[in-house]
């Protein structure tokens, strides 16, 4: 499997250029490369799963610089199982996208949407954290254009926001990755995580400091409250199938917390001694109770949805913070059913507008072929509000049973069965007015808030249906599923397989170091050169002394 | 030195988040400049700072870490690209609606309307 770990980065990275440079006016061929790539990346990506799932760690060194110098991408449960629900997702919005004539709406779709998914599985796979800021860059250069796609008064509005709110955070998440380095002098998770263990008291503050700068940064991406402002006008705002895809970007921000709070800065960790826990318990609280009361509130079908999928992300970030092994494989089991049902209810969003012209909740006029779409409607927000038989039921059901550990229990089981009460309740009256209610004449106009539709195609329509047979299917093999999920959180819980994968065994390692002395003798010699330098030169050197000097250069040579 | 580059990316980060915090574009994306301006300062000073110090080892008597020189470049290459972007996105969207607030509000409730 070694050179595949990067076939889900390449292939889009590829594909995406073509398309620009070579298809730019060709429709067909666009249509065609963009969703080949797709199947593609689904088959690279379940063949990466079933190497993962044996419980293997694979690091893939590009261009063969050593671990911690060089970036690694790293094949773990975990990285595997984001990857395969991200090409499983852009494979079917992809095809949606097509069916519905939406990728016609602008230019540049097609090509927009591969880097998009290169994005998303660099950060997905990338084992160095300054490489994870590079990958959170390029999916969300993508994702502004395809976030304004088809244009449009309100859509470009709600573009700068989600811009500016972005550009602020990536500036955030900079200024972590600088206070990051000044403490560790490293950058790549395995050996940060090594570093961690070992760290001086002294420094100890800051590296609190840039813990909680992370987490910002990736709640950020996740849209937990306080920090979740920019998403109900982005996902309302952004074309359909778009908003569709976007379901799967914000669990790039909890897949991060995930990776980042067990390996580098686990909750026992020295220094950090429960701060994240602390942190993310309350605020992911609120935002459930927040996203859900916005459920109620929501004027159009679009925000509805969006409320919906900020509380599913607090949901989400609440079974995180437990950092126990049965709630993060909870976590990750509601992780692949939340995007799948958020996805499925954008599209049905759109479904709507095709037919009405907007998804306003008021009485109106029955529409053609209104049974149909009223059964989607049905089966997808049963899954969203987790209700019994869906996968949504079974996610929160795993989740209870991993707060009863905690001594917290009382208010995770008040919120999850609360907010699941009122979710349903905000869902039947969205349901009921948008399929049930007769005309009103006397009714206001709708708001001129929304987007416009693509067409109300049978092809979209099978695509829907096929998004709500995954939701289906997750609840069917739930069990192979959660078996998956408890192996993932055991290997979380156990980084030592990650550390030892990227950076080699101890005595690799030192076999290394004494061959890469001694080539660096040789080259000192070759130079009549005094490789003596300062202690004071660099905080690398005040970490690591004398193997680590004798480290660099002769990784530097390496590359002549 | 360091104070001084303790003050230069204090002061640029305080005026970057002032006027990120208006509500018109062009405040915004001058604060957004600003702030990228101070946080590639600092990582800069995340490599401890040197003064006439190459990056080249076995070069000089006193090296300095050239990974947080190539971690700026990559930051000014994406801030740049970045700030470009969102002037763009923000003048479609000037010319599209007529207004240059970051906040939507509701419609027919626009008292700056109009260019």
């Amino acid at each position: 499997m070694e050179h595949w770990i990067v076939a889900p980065v390449v292939i889009p990275a590829v594909i995406g250029a073509l398309i620009v440079m070579t298809m730019r006016y060709d429709v067909i061929s666009q249509r065609v490369a963009g969703l080949a790539s797709s199947i593609a990346l689904v088959a690279v990506t379940v063949a990466l799963l079933v190497s993962a799932a044996s419980g293997n760690v694979e690091s893939y060194e590009l261009g063969s610089w050593q671990a911690p110098f060089g970036i690694v991408l790293v094949l773990d449960r975990l990285s595997a199982l984001m990857v395969t629900v991200t090409a499983v997702l852009g494979l079917a919005v992809l095809a949606y996208a097509v069916a519905t004539g939406w990728d016609q709406r602008g230019r540049n779709f097609h090509a927009l949407y591969q880097f998009q998914l290169m994005g998303l599985f660099g950060a997905m796979l990338t084992g160095d954290i300054f490489n994870l800021f590079v990958f959170f860059e390029i999916l969300l250069i993508a994702s502004y254009g395809l976030m304004t796609h088809g244009g449009g008064r309100m859509r470009l509005r709600g573009g700068v926001q989600y811009v500016m709110y972005n550009l602020a955070g990536s500036t955030l998440f900079l200024f972590a990755l600088g206070t990051l380095y000044a403490v560790f002098g490293s950058l790549n998770m395995a050996d940060l995580a090594e570093r961690a263990q070992q760290l001086p008291e002294g420094d100890m503050a800051l590296m609190r400091v840039t813990a909680a700068l992370l987490l910002l940064v990736f709640v950020l991406k996740g849209a937990l409250l306080p920090m979740h402002f920019w998403l109900p006008n982005t996902y309302a705002l952004a074309p359909a199938p778009v908003s569709a895809l976007f379901a799967v970007m914000t669990k790039v921000g909890a897949y991060s917390v995930i990776r980042v709070y067990t390996l580098i800065f686990p909750d026992t960790l020295p220094g950090i001694d429960g701060l994240i826990r602390d942190v993310l318990l309350p605020a992911s609280l609120i935002t459930v109770a927040v996203g859900i009361i916005g459920i109620l509130g929501g004027r159009t079908l679009a925000r509805v949805v969006s409320f919906s999928v900020i509380g599913s992300m607090g949901t989400l970030f609440l079974a995180v913070s437990t950092f126990s092994e049965a709630g993060v494989a909870a976590a990750l089991y509601y992780l692949i059913h939340s995007t799948l049902a958020a996805a499925a209810l954008f599209l049905i969003v759109d479904q709507l507008r095709a037919r009405r012209g907007h998804s306003a909740l008021r009485d109106q006029a029955p529409m053609p072929g209104a049974g149909l779409l009223a059964a989607m409607f049905f089966v997808a927000a049963i899954a969203m509000a987790g209700l019994p038989p869906l996968s949504g039921f079974v996610g929160k059901l795993l989740m209870l049973k991993a707060f009863l550990a905690e001594d917290w229990w009382v208010w995770g089981f008040a919120v999850v069965l609360g907010t699941s009460l009122i979710a349903l309740v905000g869902f039947s009256r969205a349901g009921s007015t948008l399929f049930w209610k007769p005309e009103d004449a006397s009714a206001p106009a709708p708001e001129p808030y929304e987007a416009e539709a693509g067409a109300a195609s049978p092809w979209g329509r099978a695509v829907l249906g096929m998004v709500l047979a995954l939701i289906v299917a997750l609840t069917v093999l739930s069990g192979p599923v959660t078996r998956y999920t408890m192996a993932t959180s055991a290997q979380l819980f156990a980084p030592q397989s990650y550390i030892l994968a990227v950076l080699g065994t101890p005595e690799a390692r030192a076999a290394r170091l004494a061959a890469d002395a001694e080539a660096m003798a040789g080259h000192a010699a070759d130079h009549g050169d005094d490789t003596e330098h300062g202690d004071d030169a660099g905080h690398e050197a005040e970490d690591h002394g004398p193997d680590h000097d004798a480290e660099t250069p002769a990784t530097t040579q390496e590359g002549h | 030195m360091e104070l001084l580059v303790a003050l230069a990316i204090g002061i640029l980060t305080a005026t970057g988040v002032y006027l990120l915090l208006r509500l018109r574009t062009f405040p915004v994306v001058l604060g957004l400049s600003l702030l990228t301006y101070a946080v590639n300062v600092f990582i800069f000073a995340s490599g401890r700072l040197m003064s006439g110090a190459q990056p080249v080892l076995g070069a000089a008597e006193a090296i300095t870490d050239p990974l947080p020189q190539a971690l700026v470049l990559t930051a000014i290459v994406i801030s740049f690209g970045m700030t470009s972007l969102v002037v763009i996105l923000a003048l479609g969207s000037f010319l599209n609606a007529g207004t240059d607030r970051i906040d939507i509000q509701k419609p027919g409730e626009m008292p700056d309307a109009g260019r």
